[in-house]
């Protein structure tokens, strides 16, 4: 730290290490209590002498909670590889040809980021009923593509616009169509953005809540956001069990979060400015 | 990434504006039929995204309970019964306290930490990991996890408070605590966001402006004040739109703490459009909720558009 006197030097690391204590808490108190029996009343502050793995064991067998990670894993990736294809092949046309028609349907397909999907929930809901894709995955993947496609267009188009048409152009001149001149040429080079929307969508329909947990009210289809939140409801009297739940869904997300941190970062980033 | 650059020969701007030969050049490199590539998600949207608005509205005109065959049109009903709402009212109240609070909170603590983490040296890139953290994790497994923090029993505040001789608080049984306790959940979930755009924005101000501040015998206060925060504008934009439309929809983090009580007294807009549909089963007038909220945050992001500069950050 250049120019700060050393007591100044402290007190800011001991903000900076207070915030980041706070924010690491919760997990700490979610751990010990996963691992204290229904029957130690001890504090969350005490970690426990030994770990008692039953809360993880009740979470697995009574709250599902494999199935979940397994519906969830299922579901973001179809969903994440689905966005990430609709949304290359929808941009291309809109950053390529930049006509007065398709600057309104890029206007149009923009200000759909703006819907609150809680806005629109009775006639969702009602729709999918009507098309029987309640309680099924296909239906929860389609709320999901649909939700994440509009800033997945919006960050294509604007990663198409500053690529330079010249090898697009070289490759038709070569007598390349234009399907041969989207896979062979455009495709290959999107790999920086597709990090980006893969990120966010995967991410924002891993820990998706709001409509999954109307939309998918089985066992067998829930994903993990609401099969916690249900576990957690159905065990006030044993909190253990949902931390323990709690705990197990962030693994993933957390390992990847661990590998990827600066993509993470960066992607988050670079998708909320846009 | 940037929207606008300047244009280069063989773009397709300059390409069709000069003349016709040119222009067929470009429509043989980019032919029309290329729209079609858009078609398949243009009809997703207008089945999934723009024909549920128009039915919502539809349906914020009847008396429909969700599941009946029968409805009848009653006209601006719905949304006259929502004026004398005191529940309505409340969730309103409610998700502007969440949506203007969190904003507020998550400014001023996510420009500290980014004002601090930027000259730190040692740790910086861990402590930035650590704050950012939450914001990876789903809000309903932080609300579990921060319902042990809060809980009347056991619960980690107040066995902190036991150890100061200070009474047990029920703290999500009373609605202005439980209120508080939603809003610094949920800023310090997504402080992490407004910290990561401000450290970007701070890496792009110029350090010879500082050295220049240095030379005129400016102190720190002073630099901070003339050159850093007038340049950090587009962050500021960027982060407050960003943070205040997130707030105004907040959903997940009520849900999974109160369940918008006690009574109804925590509910944001978005929570009660659930319990008005599934708990309440009125439909119709949960649609007209619906169709509120999604004025809300139109007007919400075109004001706070107009009102901040329309400049972003870039990377």
């Amino acid at each position: 730290m250049k120019d700060v006197s050393t007591p100044a030097k402290g007190l800011i690391y001991a903000g900076l290490g207070f915030i980041a204590l706070l924010q690491l808490l919760p997990f700490y108190f979610g751990l010990t209590t996963a691992s204290k029996p229904k029957t130690d009343l001890t504090s969350p502050w005490v970690f426990p002498g030994e770990i008692h793995w039953a809360n993880f064991q009740t979470a697995m067998q009574q709250g599902n909670i494999l199935q979940a990670i397994g519906n969830s894993a299922l579901v973001t990736l179809v969903s994440t590889v689905l966005v990430c294809v609709l949304g290359a092949f929808t941009a291309y046309p809109l950053a390529r040809r930049i006509t007065r028609g398709n600057q309104l349907v890029y206007a149009c397909i923009i200000s759909l980021i703006m819907i609150p999907p809680l806005s629109v929930l009775v006639p969702l809901y009602t729709l999918m009923k009507d098309l029987g894709g309640l309680n099924t995955h296909w239906g929860i993947i389609v709320l999901m593509v649909t939700g994440n496609l509009p800033l997945a267009v919006f960050l294509y188009t604007a990663f198409m616009r500053s690529l330079p048409v010249s090898i697009e152009e070289a490759a038709t001149v070569d007598g390349a169509g234009p399907l041969q001149v989207l896979f062979r040429i455009v495709f290959p080079m999107l790999r920086p953005v597709t990090a980006t929307v893969a990120i966010l969508a995967g991410v924002g329909i891993w820990n998706e809540f709001a409509l999954s947990t109307y939309f998918l009210r089985t066992d067998e289809t829930r994903t993990i956001a609401p099969a916690v939140a249900g576990f957690f409801a159905s065990q006030g009297s044993n909190p253990g069990a949902a931390a323990a739940a709690s705990l197990v869904s962030v693994v993933p997300v957390l390992l990847a979060y661990l590998f990827l941190q600066r993509s993470f970062i960066k992607g988050m980033v670079a998708g909320s400015l846009k | 990434m940037t929207v606008t650059r300047t244009p280069h020969p063989t773009d397709t701007v300059s390409l069709v504006a000069p003349g016709r030969r040119r222009r067929s050049r470009t429509s043989s490199i980019f032919p029309r039929r290329l729209d079609w590539f858009y078609v398949p998600a243009l009809v997703l949207f207008a089945v999934f995204s723009i024909y549920p608005l128009i039915s919502g509205v539809s349906l914020s005109l009847t008396n429909w309970n969700g599941y009946s065959r029968s409805k009848a049109f009653i006209g601006f009903d719905n949304y006259l019964r929502l004026l004398d709402d005191e529940v309505f009212r409340t969730a309103l109240v409610n998700t502007l306290i969440y949506g203007v609070g969190s904003t507020i909170i998550q400014q001023v603590l996510g420009l500290g930490l980014a004002v601090v983490l930027d000259r730190v040296v040692r740790g910086a890139s861990l402590l930035r990991a650590v704050i950012y953290l939450p914001v990876m994790v789903s809000p309903v497994v932080l609300g579990t996890m921060y319902y042990l923090i809060f809980r009347y029993n056991n619960g980690a505040l107040n066995d902190l408070r036991a150890v100061f001789g200070a009474e047990q608080v029920a703290w999500l049984s009373d609605a202005t605590v439980g209120i508080t306790v939603i809003v610094i959940v949920n800023s310090l979930q997504f402080v992490g966001i407004s910290m990561v755009i401000y450290l970007a924005g701070l890496q792009g101000v110029p350090t010879e402006y500082y050295e220049a501040a240095q030379l005129d015998g400016a102190t720190w206060w002073q630099s901070f004040r003339s050159i850093t925060l007038p340049l950090l504008q587009p962050a500021f934009a960027t982060s407050i739109v960003l943070n205040l439309i997130g707030g105004l929809k907040l959903f997940d983090v009520v849900q999974v703490l109160t369940g918008g009580g006690p009574g109804h007294s925590t509910h944001s807009v978005s929570t009660l459009i659930g319990e008005t549909y599934f708990s309440n089963q009125a439909a119709g007038y949960s649609a007209a909720i619906g169709v509120v909220l999604f004025v809300l945050i139109v007007a919400a992001t075109f004001v706070l558009n107009s009102l901040l500069s329309r400049k972003r950050v870039e990377l």
